[in-house]
């Protein structure tokens, strides 16, 4: 199985050969792009790995002179389609844990893996890729950029992904789906406005857009109601339900609020940088 | 294409930066209009020098010259072959000029030049700095009617007359007064006979030989007698500062007033070319002011003057009794334009080597390199001193986009969490720099273009407010403001000033591009 030709056709849920998936990143300029989310096929189809896993994952910062551990060997593991709350205190490194999962940070020892193919140790730009095709991530202060509209905002992670002409040539095409999801969570009048224009809760609506815009396998998503009030968070959460339901959307969730936490599909508790054990 | 959009967006939404390269619009547009007010003045000097002097200059060492120039106008001809385009011979010698105004003797020392008429107008552009425009295209030593210069209105032959004329006058009033005087004490001598009746004044105009004054100052060796309103001496052009002296009147407007004019006479003394053994000897001679000369280069305009050679040669002692070989002090070489003048220069050298031949043979700018080199270096001075302006507007930028990436810390997180490579956000902050240095230099070039192109209109609204004058044409003999703008300078200049943006944006690029993405999301 050349890894260099399999490659551009990797079916999502098949494990790939070693080595396979960075192939398919360092190729996706000329890789077709996955298809829609993979809707309809459900978890229990299909009795693969998990999607994502983190295994004895080790993380700790350092502050002046101390060394803060923060995970202390984390085992996590969320299957496709599932929607999974991570909840725990604040510096029970729940956040840390969405950051090393998502490839923004490395941990200090342990293994992420994403369709069974580690993650943590691929080189930037490898994981530049992951971050923009695979994974969707969405913030508590939802993380716009305030100098663009919220359509180019949306369109902000198609723009980093290709380059100019070739965003140019699929402008069209980008900027119809990004009207779509826009109009999928409601934001169809606020194209053009600027993020500070938008109240809270259509700041992360059109966060959760632009984390939607390239069909990504998994959200991650930081505290996504912690800024927002109860009814709109309650907005915000039926909004990624509904995602979970309709679109098979594999989401890991970080939150302090059990309520919120509690709408998801299964919950982890982190204590002092362990899984608690239920 | 997110960077070009980013940076696109930040330039339009941040001012602050804006106003940090406000120095680089200011010093792009210094710098634009140095160079070319500076290039101006090279190029005008180098016409005026260029003009006056001709492109290869063959001196001899001694005053009394080199003989036989026409032997060596062959051999230059035949050495450089048909590059040559135009020969003449001089004689240069220092000597001292002297006139009376109001019967006090004016001296002025200058460089007196004996020029062939026929041949010297080929060499350069003398004719044309001359006041008389039919002088202006066919040269000649003999006084005109009229016609000059319109600051000249009083000048040539009309001049001459009324000149003559009125002196006549007075000098016969004094006579009259003198004869009364004289009446009167032999008078009370004799007591008697006071009947002999004044003198009737002769005919001005006439001339008559009879005519005292005449009779008195004409000079002694002159076989027949030299009638002033009717004849003239040898002609001599004469520089305009040599002649005249400039000031400002009343209403401020500069004025030339005019020591001696075309039509009045001056002394030249000089020193002969004696045969060797004999020492050189001062020669005074009389000539007559026929035209005036304005290069506008004070240089010249106060030190020259023209004679004809071969009057100079007869009065030099410069022709051989009985050869009849005359000799010149220096031959002066046209070359084609185009003509590489060094090489020419050093072709001419190893004809005449310098260990066998007395000949100093130079070009125009050897000439005038310590003149040419002092405004080189002038404006090379001024040109580092100004980019050091922009340089320290490079830290003033360096500083405002340290500011700008700590105010954008999250939104470089939020870039790399959407998986933007480091090189992107880098680029995003460099193609900034490059905008905003381009912006600034855009604005620069266009103001200091305009203020090139509209200089004269500028300085003289400066004046009108300021009530100061900016240009002083009694200081620098240009009317104008002279500027050229080069095309190149303009485009290393503004080239230069993004150059330097781009520089001063790199360490902060680094800086964005080197940031944790996790730490840049926390930071608030």
């Amino acid at each position: 199985m050349n890894p260099v030709t399999f490659a551009p056709t990797i079916p999502l849920i098949r494990r790939p050969a070693p080595g396979a998936l960075l192939d398919s990143f360092q190729n996706l300029d000329v890789a077709p792009e996955p298809e829609a989310l993979p809707g309809g096929v459900g978890p229990q189809t299909y009795d693969a790995g998990p999607l994502l896993s983190a295994k004895k994952v080790f993380k700790s910062y350092r502050k002046s002179k101390h060394i803060i551990p923060v995970l202390r060997g984390v085992d996590f593991a969320i299957r496709e389609g599932e929607f999974v709350a991570v909840v725990g205190q604040s510096g029970s490194g729940k956040s840390t844990l969405l950051h090393l999962l998502g490839t923004l940070d490395a941990p200090d020892a342990g293994e992420i893996h994403f369709e069974g193919n580690r993650i943590d140790n691929l080189p930037s730009k490898a994981r530049d890729v992951l971050r923009n095709r695979y994974f969707g991530m969405i913030f508590q202060f939802y993380h716009l950029l305030p100098e663009l509209t919220t359509l180019e905002n949306v369109l902000a992670p198609r723009m980093i992904g290709q380059g100019v002409l070739r965003y140019w040539m699929n402008k069209r095409q980008h900027g119809e789906e990004a009207r779509h999801l826009l109009d999928m969570v409601g934001l169809s009048h606020r194209l053009t406005h600027k993020p500070k224009e938008l109240s809270g809760g259509e700041m992360q609506r059109a966060a959760i857009a632009r984390a939607l815009v390239t069909n990504p396998q998994l959200l991650l998503a930081d505290e996504p109601t912690g800024n927002l009030d109860r009814q709109t968070g309650q907005e915000i959460m039926d909004l990624l339900r509904t995602l979970n339901r309709r679109q098979n959307l594999t989401i890991v969730m970080v939150t302090h609020d059990n309520a919120i936490a509690g709408q998801a599909d299964r919950t982890v508790r982190l204590v002092e940088g362990l899984v608690e054990r239920a | 294409m997110y960077k070009l959009l980013l940076s696109w967006r930040y330039l339009r939404t941040r001012y602050i930066a804006l106003a940090s390269i406000i120095s680089v619009t200011l010093g792009v547009a210094t710098l634009i209009v140095v160079n070319s007010v500076m290039e101006g003045f090279t190029q005008e000097m180098h016409n005026r020098l260029h003009g006056i002097l001709s492109d290869l200059v063959f001196e001899s060492h001694s005053l009394g010259g080199l003989p036989d120039p026409q032997w060596h106008e062959e051999e230059i001809r035949k050495t450089l072959g048909d590059q040559v385009v135009g020969m003449t011979s001089t004689v240069q010698v220092p000597a001292m000029l002297s006139f009376q105004v109001r019967n006090q003797w004016i001296t002025r020392q200058v460089n007196l030049i004996g020029i062939d008429e026929r041949t010297y107008a080929q060499v350069g552009d003398f004719s044309q700095y001359l006041l008389h425009p039919e002088n202006q295209s066919k040269l000649s030593f003999l006084l005109r009617e009229d016609g000059y210069d319109r600051r000249l209105a009083e000048a040539g032959w009309m001049y001459r007359r009324n000149r003559v004329a009125y002196e006549r006058a007075v000098q016969e009033q004094l006579q009259q007064i003198e004869a009364a005087r004289q009446q009167r004490a032999a008078g009370s001598a004799d007591g008697a006979a006071a009947s002999e009746p004044p003198s009737p004044p002769g005919d001005p105009y006439g001339g008559a030989p009879a005519d005292p004054y005449s009779a008195t100052s004409a000079s002694a060796g002159d076989a027949q007698v030299f009638d002033e309103a009717k004849e003239q001496h040898v002609g001599v052009i004469l520089g305009l500062m040599v002649s005249s002296v400039r000031h400002r009147d009343a209403d401020d407007v500069v004025r030339d007033y005019f020591l001696c004019r075309p039509g009045d006479d001056v002394n030249l003394t000089f020193p002969t070319a004696p045969p060797s053994g004999e020492a050189p000897s001062a020669q005074s001679a009389k000539f007559t002011v026929v035209d005036l000369y304005e290069s506008k280069m004070s240089e010249y305009d106060s030190s020259f003057a023209f004679v004809p050679l071969a009057e100079l040669q007869r009065m030099r002692g410069m022709i051989d009794p009985q050869t009849k070989v005359t000799s010149v002090t220096s031959i002066q070489i046209r070359l084609k334009p185009g003509s590489d003048l060094q090489a020419a220069r050093d072709t001419l050298l190893q004809r005449f080597p310098a260990d066998q031949y007395a000949y100093r043979i130079q070009t125009w700018m050897d000439l005038q390199g310590p003149l040419l080199a002092a405004v080189q270096m002038e404006t090379t001075i001024l040109n580092i001193l100004l980019f050091l302006i922009i340089a320290v507007a490079g830290f003033g930028i360096l500083a405002t986009f340290f500011m700008i990436v700590v105010e954008k810390t999250r939104d470089v997180g939020i870039l790399k969490a959407l998986g933007a490579p480091s090189g992107g956000v880098m680029s995003i902050f460099l193609s900034y720099g490059f905008s905003l240095g381009s912006v600034g230099s855009g604005v620069g070039m266009v103001g200091g273009l305009l203020f090139v192109i509209y200089i004269n209109e500028i300085a003289a609204g400066l004046e009108r407010l300021t009530g100061r004058e900016v240009f002083d044409p009694t200081i620098y003999y240009f009317q104008e403001i002279p500027a050229v703008i080069d095309p190149l300078t303009v485009a290393l200049v503004v080239a230069g000033a993004i150059a330097i943006a781009v520089l001063a944006s790199v360490l902060p690029a680094l800086r964005a591009a080197r940031l944790h993405p996790v730490e840049a999301l926390r930071y608030e």
